[in-house]
């Protein structure tokens, strides 16, 4: 295999990808508003459906998904699941803006100490960068995260500091 | 056609690398230097020197608007433009005025479906009332259809009040022939179906489709791109009403594509696409048509592309459609003894070699086909993954997505040997174990 291929699937990748977290639909639980987002990658069949719970102060208190595709699409779901659950809406906006920031790379990384912390295992998917087709692979998850928080009427956007 | 003589009539290894030789991009090395081993032809072909040579050259040479203007190099690209008709309607075997220029497939499949819209509207007149639909009558497709040969007639349906049928698939990817009887009726107005599977490379029967629908007046739509650039295809022996094929998986460019009309039929339809060049006299008030083929061609045509796809055609006849579906014959053979050959890798469509293409379809246990496709990469081999735009067949089969590989008369022995070392390295590098026999992968 090529250092490309090992940069690709990453052992954090294939883990998540065999044992993926957060996965399995539930209904959510009281006084906290839930929204689902079902997306599809046309090009290739890859399908998510994620749910969302928000409580009232504005943390993500759950995702759970269900879905079919990649290993990337899959693990990155994995992924999303673990660094967004009972984090504030504003860090959850600033961690979706990072990752997809880190897509744009091209495989070279973000060179951000404080967004490699951030991003964790989510950092695993850096070499996806130089594979332009499977970009859309790795944010799926993360599109469908975005429109079912629009859905919640919470807005995932970061706050602009005051 | 299923002739088992002892020496077919196939390529030798000199004709084979002349064939290679005419393919500049083959040549082509790939990251860390890998050779390319290209099988993706069913996406798309690559395209060989004439080709390329015959669109700069148009450019160079005779470059000029077609059917109009007095000037010579007018004259000389019009020569050019009909030349390049003349040929593509020989390489099916149909006449000059059955051929309509497109975009591409779909574009003359949409062609039919909105001609045959304009008609329900009363556009055409009496001729063409042929083709106008009514709520209550049917439009026949098969499950195996490419959206192309799909979607355009569910929108027919929606906006005629047609009832849209279906031809279903069997275990092994066949067409169900079977199934004519029960649907199509009196009520059945089109019969459009697939003449090979983008995805399970099954070549259809076209016979019992055809007197089906003679026997209740139907209208035949052929989808033939993935047949001509493959087997020998003389539509009028065929019989089919109308059939579309692209330029760009028959060694032309993107850009072209060609649709069949039997004469009379083209010639009671109405317009689609409608202003300039595709008109005789035009008024203030109205206008009258130019007959066809022009009458489908409205605005400047795509004139390099279709003079390219005319060399396309000149250069497969030359080959000889015979000689290359036997070497695709014998290159499909290798392909699924390459698929059967590892375990826990499953075909969607006929496992033996009689009536199909060298279009190679599978799934591998455990492993998404994005995943396939690119352990396959890292080897060189270039393979579609996805659902080859054919939801309803995948659904048919239960996976949403396979992995395709598909040849051309230029694929090789040893580039499937490269293909199938590559294949059996899937499941190990995603950590599963191979099944114990083949018995494992059932």
């Amino acid at each position: 295999m090529t250092t490309a291929m090992e940069q690709l699937y990453q052992q954090v990748i294939l883990d998540h990808a065999k044992h993926p977290h957060g996965r399995g639909l539930a209904v959510a639980p009281g006084g906290v508003a839930s929204a689902e987002s079902h997306q599809v990658n046309p090009t290739c069949g890859d399908e998510v459906t994620l749910q969302v719970d928000v409580d009232d102060s504005g943390v993500v208190r759950d995702v759970r998904w269900e879905g079919q595709g990649c290993s990337i699409s899959q693990a990155s779901v994995s992924v999303l699941h673990d660094l967004v659950v009972d984090q504030p809406l504003a860090t959850v906006g600033e961690l979706g803006a990072t990752f997809r920031a880190l897509m744009q790379t091209k495989g070279a990384g973000l060179d951000d100490e404080d967004a490699e912390d951030a991003l964790g295992d989510a950092n695993a998917f850096t070499g996806v960068g130089k594979f332009s087709a499977r970009v859309k692979c790795a944010l799926l998850g993360w599109v469908a995260l975005s429109d079912a928080l629009i859905k919640t009427g919470a807005s995932a956007t970061p706050k602009e500091n005051a | 056609m299923t002739s088992t003589i002892e020496a077919p009539h196939t390529l030798s290894a000199t004709e084979l690398a002349a064939v290679r030789a005419d393919f500049p991009l083959l040549e082509r090395t790939l990251r860390d230097g890998r050779a390319l081993v290209y099988l993706d032809s069913g996406a798309t072909s690559q395209k060989p020197d004439v080709v390329l040579d015959a669109e700069q050259d148009f450019y160079i040479q005779r470059n000029a608007a077609v059917h109009r203007g007095a000037h010579q190099l007018a004259e000389e690209a019009t020569e050019a433009f009909e030349d390049a008709r003349a040929r593509v309607a020989r390489f099916v075997g149909v006449d000059d005025d059955e051929i309509v220029w497109t975009t591409n497939a779909t574009a003359g499949i949409n062609l039919v479906a909105y001609a045959m819209s304009n008609a329900t509207l009363g556009r055409g007149g009496e001729a063409a009332r042929r083709f106008a639909l009514a709520p209550g009558d049917e439009i026949v497709v098969t499950e195996a259809e490419h959206h192309a040969n799909l979607v355009p007639w569910q929108e027919l349906a929606a906006r005629t009040g047609a009832v849209l049928r279906w031809i279903g698939v069997s275990d092994d990817g066949r067409l169900r022939v079977d199934e004519l009887d029960d649907v199509v009726g009196p009520h059945t107005r089109v019969i459009a179906f697939t003449h090979a599977s983008n995805v399970t490379g099954a070549i259809t029967d076209v016979a019992p489709f055809v007197a089906a629908a003679r026997r209740v007046g139907a209208l035949t739509v052929l989808d033939a791109c993935q047949s001509v650039p493959h087997l020998p295809v003389d539509l009028h022996e065929l019989g089919v009403d109308f059939a579309a094929f692209s330029g760009h998986k028959m060694f032309g460019p993107t850009g072209v594509g060609a649709l069949y009309g039997r004469r009379e039929l083209l010639a009671a339809m109405p317009p689609v696409t409608t202003g300039g060049s595709m008109v005789e006299v035009v008024t203030m008030e109205s206008t009258t048509y130019a007959p066809p083929p022009q009458r489908f061609e409205a605005g400047t045509q795509m004139v390099s592309q279709a003079v390219a796809m005319g060399a396309a055609a000149t250069y497969l006849s030359d080959i000889g459609m015979t000689a290359i579906a036997e070497h695709e014959a014998h290159l499909a053979r290798l392909l699924l003894d390459a698929v059967a050959s590892v375990p826990g890798v499953r075909v969607i469509g006929p496992t033996d070699t009689a009536d199909r293409l060298a279009t190679v379809s599978f799934v591998v246990d455990g492993v998404h086909a994005h995943d396939v496709g690119q352990v396959l990469d890292d080897a060189g081999v270039a393979v579609r993954v996805g659902h080859h735009c054919a939801q309803p067949l995948h659904r048919r089969f239960g996976v949403a997505a396979t992995a395709r590989a598909s040849a051309a008369v230029y694929t090789t022995d040893e580039e499937i040997e490269v293909f199938r070392e590559a294949l059996s390295g899937v499941r190990a590098f995603f950590g599963l174990e191979a099944p114990a026999s083949n018995e494992g992968a059932a």
